[in-house]
């Protein structure tokens, strides 16, 4: 696992911008305002929304899409495309 | 040994002495020929370098970049138009610390269309981070461009080495090719430490907040500062191997003149000839060039001037609503000076007028009786 890496200062820093540890530990899922929700009943498996989400966030699990929010943006590319409906944006609460 | 060739074959010539392995180009006139001759050199297998065609100038900074990034020593060439289409990568190429070197050939930009020499297309990439050089003659644009990969490689600031269009680009003159061996050993193959490599990945560029943003381009000018230091360095070891002496700034007959012309580019081999034609006529003139333009040599540039009765800056570049670039630059360096010096500003050969000696030496003389108008459009048609 990798950890934050403490910059106080130019002492600390490469000459340029690049990244010194694994980008893990920052989770850009912080960033959504909607969340995608599966409705499983709805659900025929038929695993579009994994092809079409922009952010590879979706992993199909046994047979069912499984949202991975640490780095979901909340784009609804997935809500969107699902034929039946099974996947709705719901509002973020933090 | 010597060879007789053009400014543009000087730059093709010095890539290849430099051993540049990525050479990523478009044509422009007066750029042409730079890199016609590196694409026949490559495909001839006298340099052992890759040669990618791009679709725009845009793209071929991009793809030197990429190289540099990747650490191989990578070299591109443009001019005006062109290099006005790179100036988005032109921040980027110096903020990501790539030791990228252009050859630029001043051109004035359009419209009008013009193919003729001004100093307005490198002038206007003066805020990007980079290292600039102006050439006097074409001897200078080969050894410059060696220089510049030593420097650029040893900061991490990507060097423009500026020749101006026709008067050098297109003039043959006898320029004297150094050995191999002894480039080798003065411009050792590039190792750089952050560079992308798929066995130790990191992400390069990518979103910083203001909490580091700001720390990054601290460290771009401390390298810049840097840079004067090495420069001098370099100038030192070049002339030990070389022979021929450089500075950031070269003064002629400064000393004992009263009165100083400031100039770059070819112009600085007239005012050559025009204080020796002054001193004839006991008219106490001097010369200085700008070579290094960023960093620009403030401190140099400060102590040459100090004591003199008046300094006439010569520009052939022009900051629209405002004065002449090297003015304002010079203007600011030299301003705190003890006694103050008088410092004047002439426009002269913009789009590729003929700036003479006779012009020079008149400048000279309208400086020291103070006749300026801040700026003077010297020969203007009204």
């Amino acid at each position: 696992m990798s950890k934050e890496i403490e910059i106080r200062g130019v002492k600390d820093m490469p000459p340029m911008a690049v990244s010194l540890g694994l980008m893990t530990v920052n989770k850009t899922g912080s960033w959504r305002n909607m969340r995608p929700v599966l409705i499983a009943e709805k659900c025929t498996a038929c695993s579009i929304c994994w092809k079409f989400c922009p952010d590879m966030c979706i992993n199909i699990e046994g047979d069912l899409p499984v949202f991975d929010y640490d780095y979901c943006k909340g784009c609804g590319v997935c809500a969107h495309e699902c034929p039946t409906g099974a996947i709705v944006m719901e509002e973020e609460m933090r | 040994m010597k060879k007789v060739v053009t400014g543009n074959h000087a730059v093709s010539f010095a890539s290849k002495i430099a051993r540049a392995q990525v050479v990523a180009a478009y044509p422009i006139t007066p750029q042409t020929q730079v890199v016609e001759r590196i694409s026949k050199f490559v495909a001839d297998g006298e340099m052992d370098a890759i040669f990618i065609k791009v679709e725009s100038e845009h793209s071929a900074l991009a793809a030197a970049i990429g190289a540099s990034a990747a650490g191989a020593r990578a070299f591109t060439a443009t001019s005006s138009q062109g290099l006005a289409l790179m100036h988005e990568m032109m921040h980027w190429c110096s903020y990501a610390r790539c030791p990228v070197v252009i050859a630029n050939i001043n051109r004035a930009l359009g419209p009008p269309w013009s193919i003729w020499t001004e100093q307005n297309d490198s002038l206007a990439q003066r805020d990007t981070g980079w290292i600039q050089y102006y050439c006097e003659s074409n001897q200078d644009v080969l050894d410059s461009i060696i220089q510049a990969f030593k420097v650029s490689e040893r900061v991490l600031v990507p060097s423009m080495v500026v020749l101006d269009s026709f008067f050098l680009s297109h003039t043959s003159e006898p320029v004297d090719f150094p050995d191999q061996d002894k480039v080798d050993e003065f411009l050792p193959p590039y190792k750089g430490e952050w560079v992308i490599d798929p066995d130790n990945p990191h992400t390069f560029g990518g979103l910083t907040g203001p909490d580091k943003y700001y720390e990054l381009h601290y460290m771009l000018q401390q390298a810049h500062k840097d840079a004067e230091q090495v420069m001098d360095e370099v100038h030192k070891e070049y002339e030990k191997l070389f022979g021929r002496k450089y500075g950031r700034i070269e003064p002629f007959m400064a000393d004992d003149a009263e009165v100083l012309l400031v100039v770059s580019g070819t112009p600085a081999s007239t005012a050559k000839q025009a204080v020796i034609d002054a001193r004839d006529e006991g008219f106490a003139l001097g010369s200085v060039k700008i070579r290094v333009f960023r960093p620009f040599p403030r401190e140099l540039v400060k102590e040459v001037c100090r004591g003199k009765k008046a300094v006439a800056v010569v520009d052939r570049n022009y900051s629209f609503g405002n004065q002449g670039i090297f003015f304002t630059e010079v203007r600011d360096a030299i301003y705190d000076l003890e006694p103050r010096v008088p410092v004047y500003s002439y426009i002269t050969g913009l789009g590729g007028r003929d700036i003479t000696a006779e012009d020079l030496v008149n400048i000279g003389k309208a400086a020291e009786k103070k006749e300026c108008d801040n700026p003077t459009w010297w020969g203007v048609k009204l």
